[in-house]
């Protein structure tokens, strides 16, 4: 076989996309609810995830955790564990990590495993011939500390909060503006510590060969996890390879690498054996990243006509001593709603507890409902439905930084959703609505995503049988990239999906992004596109016509009255493409964003206090839809979700060491099948946001959580009249009010 | 220690060195059937869903020697990427997964759920304790111990309640 003929495009997003290609191609495959390619494997088991698929010789490692909170482990019965049954190694390595990294850091997380800084973390690795094995030693290490828990920090509010410079903003007076207003809100809310529960938990096999590492492990973003196992291990990345081609569910807590990568690389390099590391489901609660608690202060102030003059929004999160990340609850806060005077306050305070990190949409998925059940308290405070409210004060351009919209799709959103919820039926008398012992009410939320994109590099190969590959390192958890990537790959080549093969998750593929902050599709997919379009020009080459008089369709190229099949323009020639995409202008000129709406109906007992979601309802615009099937069930799961948000989830820490009270399935409450009703769905499928990418579509995984908790908790305020300010709105706050 | 175990039709004589072994391990480690997931290890969230003898359970919270002589069928018994069973299909064409983590577990504890309803079993929520319907709710209800984070539940009501309507 010859070499292939390579060609390569390269694009930086600095301008508004003029050429719109997707909707001039003809194949028909972009936009449509096609099945997920890899669905036959993962309904019959045969998809292989991290701790599946061992190779021959693997041993099993299990993690041994500290049980102080705070101090130094000075010493461990690591004589007495390797004398157990099978055990052929107790690692302490200074080389093994205190947290997982967090999304895109490209270097180890902070090392060595002798100093504790929270309860649980890990401080050793037990590997033995089984997992039964590694499992018991494990459980009877015996580490001696100089303990220091008694100095260890909390609980928020003894902790010191740091107030970085950059974060904080004000324009106009927001003080005066709230004195002067007709109707204001001065209120706090209070979100908890929440956590990923991603079904799949953490796991890593690792092995070496000929000095190279590969590991299988449970990863978003490839590129930088390469690099970020390699800094730990002290190799160069070119050394490390991560396979991640299954991903059971991430939500941000597989952005970095995490214990049981670096446990299982070291291992494997003493042993010079294949070495299995997974987490066991309250390891993952207590050692991963978890979600930040937040507190909030929201100030809202409008005139007499209902028009906001001032939007003020300070908050209160924490992480562990030195971590970088800080929730950026107030993202999406500066250019929302209207409102000359505005404040943004932000402030990271210090804890000894597992570090917190990403969590789907971070930032707006804490921030936005709390501004949007703020948004409600000032709708009744001035005696406007709250739809109303809200489509009074839609502001033109960004109030913030005066740049104009890519496009603001909110108005329309909010009108669609109404109208199809049926929201002229909302009580306009919080607590009127009974039927027996359930109060009935309605509430509704904006909801607003900002829009991101990374830099992102893929090869697609057409074969001399028509045929194409499309290869990225690229991951899929559950996001659907794997279908959408097929039909951009399918759609610009004019091939039905049937003839393109995606390959994903290999760190030894063309870099990309990964999947995080909802940029995965519009990234790695504007790469296929690039290089798709690559092949275009070279096969209108070989048409002997103008890239944009082509025309692909079934596997056949048109131009003019001219046709010929794929196969025989190739004659036995391998075209390959590669695409690359990078960030550019376009995102600082506009303000970008994915925008939706949100409607429930709940049921509130008056004897049990128990809160039914009865009816969700939404309406998302977030540019081209790539795929509707997935695209739906991306929203789907962020609903539910705010389900959980608003009704259900909290870590529960011990305030007087720091312990992970629920740290499992039974005790961390997620929603499960009888939570969830009916839940109705909108794409806005014209949308297209031209400043966002070629392929002027958005993100939208992580869209439709944000905001779906403030609908449901201003459906609770309208069906009881009481506010609930303090997130999970559980059974017991909900009878004390109800008394 | 000495286990048969008739998996998927097929009898496998296993030797347990360990009698720790869950039922899950024995499938996943020494049996090289991966389908079944492990979701908690702790009997909290059904990704380990198998049918033994009949009745859907954890495998994770049984152990491998105490099935001596049993009939288990897993996912990989359910139908192959070739040979698709109707559930397997339904939940491709309604989205019924995500990550598809725990949809090998949601797709056998279906299966055996819609057994259950039919040999007449009620629910807490069934009206007719003795004839109970396949409503929307009872499908919620009977597959709660199934958990999906990815949050695919409307669909995998969907997919179910098409199945279930095909072989009617
Ligand atoms: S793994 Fe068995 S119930 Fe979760
Ligand atoms: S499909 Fe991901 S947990 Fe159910």
């Amino acid at each position: 076989m010859s070499d292939p003929i390579t060609v390569s495009l390269f694009h930086r997003m600095n301008f508004r996309d003029e050429e719109n290609l997707l909707d001039r191609t003809v194949q028909g495959v972009i936009s449509t609810p096609m099945d997920r390619p890899e669905g036959p494997l993962k309904v019959s088991g045969t998809a292989t995830y991290a701790d599946e698929d061992h190779p021959p010789g693997t041993v099993y490692g299990w993690l041994v955790r500290a049980t102080i909170t705070k101090g130094w482990v000075v010493g461990l019965n690591s004589r007495a564990l390797r004398r157990m049954p099978g055990v052929l190694a107790v690692i302490r390595d200074e080389r093994m990590i205190r947290n997982p990294a967090q999304g895109g850091d490209a270097k180890s997380p902070y090392q060595g495993p002798a100093e504790v800084f929270y309860k649980g973390q890990p401080i050793a690795l037990v590997v033995a011939e089984t997992f039964e094995q590694a499992r018991d030693a494990a459980t009877a290490a015996q580490a001696e500390y100089l303990d220091r828990s008694h100095k260890a920090v909390i609980v928020p509010a003894e902790a010191e909060y740091e107030t970085p410079r950059g974060e904080q903003s004000s324009q106009g007076d927001l003080d005066r503006a709230m004195q002067e207003a007709a109707f204001s809100v001065d209120v706090e809310y209070t979100t908890p510590s929440m956590s990923h529960a991603s079904m799949e938990p953490h796991a890593a096999v690792a092995w070496w060969q000929d000095g190279r590492l590969t590991v299988r492990g449970s990863y978003q973003m490839l590129n930088t996890n390469a690099q970020e196992l390699a800094d730990a291990l002290g190799v160069s990345p070119k050394k490390v390879r991560i396979l991640s081609q299954y991903v059971g569910g991430g939500f941000g807590s597989k952005l970095g690498i995490s214990h049981e990568a670096v446990g299982a690389a070291i291992a494997a390099q003493k042993l010079g054996r294949p070495v299995a590391v997974a987490l066991h489901r309250r390891q993952v609660f207590e050692t991963t990243h978890r979600r930040s608690e937040s507190r909030q202060r929201v100030r809202l102030a409008c005139d007499a006509e209902g028009r906001m003059t001032a939007v003020g929004h300070e908050v209160w999160v924490s992480n562990l001593p030195g971590e970088s990340f800080s929730e950026p609850v107030t993202q999406s806060t500066p250019f929302t709603w209207a409102g000359e005077n505005r404040l943004i306050g932000h402030h990271i305070g210090r804890l000894n507890l597992n570090g917190a990190g990403s969590m789907r949409a971070p930032g707006e998925a804490i921030g936005v409902p709390v501004t949007e059940a703020a948004m409600d308290e000032l709708a009744e405070a001035a005696g406007i439905d709250p739809v109303e409210f809200r489509l009074r004060n839609i502001p033109e351009v960004d109030p913030s930084s005066g740049k104009p919209f890519s496009n603001n799709r909110l108005a329309e959103c909010i009108r669609r959703g109404a109208e199809k919820f049926g929201w002229a039926d909302r009580p306009k008398q919080p607590g009127s609505r009974r039927e027996g012992e359930w109060l009935i009410g309605m509430g509704m939320s904006a909801i607003i995503r900002v829009n991101m994109m990374g830099p992102s590099t893929a090869r697609v190969t057409l074969n001399p049988d028509g045929t194409a590959l499309v290869e990225t390192d690229m991951t899929d958890i559950g996001t659907g990239s794997y279908s959408i990537l097929t039909q951009i790959a399918a759609e610009m080549l004019g091939l039905p999906p049937e003839k393109v093969t995606t390959m994903l998750g290999d760190s030894d593929l063309p870099p990309s992004i990964g999947s995080g902050g909802s940029r995965g599709a519009a990234s790695s997919g504007t790469s296929v596109m690039l290089a798709a379009k690559a092949l275009r020009k070279k096969i209108a080459e070989r048409m002997d016509c103008d890239p944009d008089d082509l025309t692909l369709k079934d596997g056949t190229a048109i131009a003019g009255n001219r046709q010929r099949s794929l196969s025989d323009l190739l004659a036995g020639d391998t075209l390959e493409g590669t695409g690359t995409i990078k960030p550019g202008l376009a995102e600082m000129h506009h303000r970008q964003a994915s925008w939706g709406a949100e409607f429930c109906e709940v049921a509130v007992s008056s004897v049990t206090g128990e809160v039914h979601v009865r009816r969700l309802s939404g309406v998302f615009a977030a540019g081209r839809i790539l795929n509707a099937k997935t695209a739906r069930s991306q929203c789907l799961g962020g609903m539910i979700f705010g389900i959980g948000q608003a009704l259900h989830e909290k870590v529960e820490t011990d305030a007087r060491d720091g312990n992970f009270v629920n740290r499992d399935l039974a005790e961390y409450h997620v929603p499960a099948n009888l939570d969830v009703p009916h839940i109705d769905i909108e794409l806005l499928m014209d949308d297209r946001d031209a400043y966002a990418n070629p392929m002027r579509a958005k993100g939208i995984g992580e869209l439709a959580t944000c905001g779906t908790a403030a609908a449901i908790v201003s459906a609770i305020a309208n069906a009881t009249g009481h506010r609930f300010r303090h997130f999970p709105v559980t059974l017991d706050k909900v009878l004390e009010k109800l008394g | 220690m000495d286990v048969t175990l008739t998996v998927n039709g097929a009898q496998h004589d296993l030797r347990l060195d360990d009698p720790r072994v869950s039922l899950l391990d024995a499938l996943r480690q020494h049996l090289d059937l991966n389908g079944t997931k492990k979701g908690c290890d702790h009997g909290q969230c059904g990704a380990c869903t198998v049918i033994v003898n009949g009745r859907r359970i954890n495998s994770c919270l049984s152990l491998a020697v105490m099935h001596d002589g049993d009939e288990i069928t897993t996912i990989e018994g359910i139908g192959t990427p070739d040979d698709l069973a109707p559930m397997q299909r339904a939940f491709i064409r309604h989205d019924g997964f995500q990550c598809g983590y725990c949809t090998p577990g949601q797709i056998v504890s279906a299966t055996a759920m819609l057994e259950e309803l039919r040999q007449g079993w009620p629910s807490q929520l069934s009206d007719d304790l003795k004839n109970p319907e396949l409503t929307d709710e009872e499908i919620r209800e009977r597959m709660s111990g199934n958990i999906c984070r990815c949050s695919c539940y409307p669909n995998i009501v969907d997919a179910i309640r098409e199945t279930a309507e095909g072989a009617a």
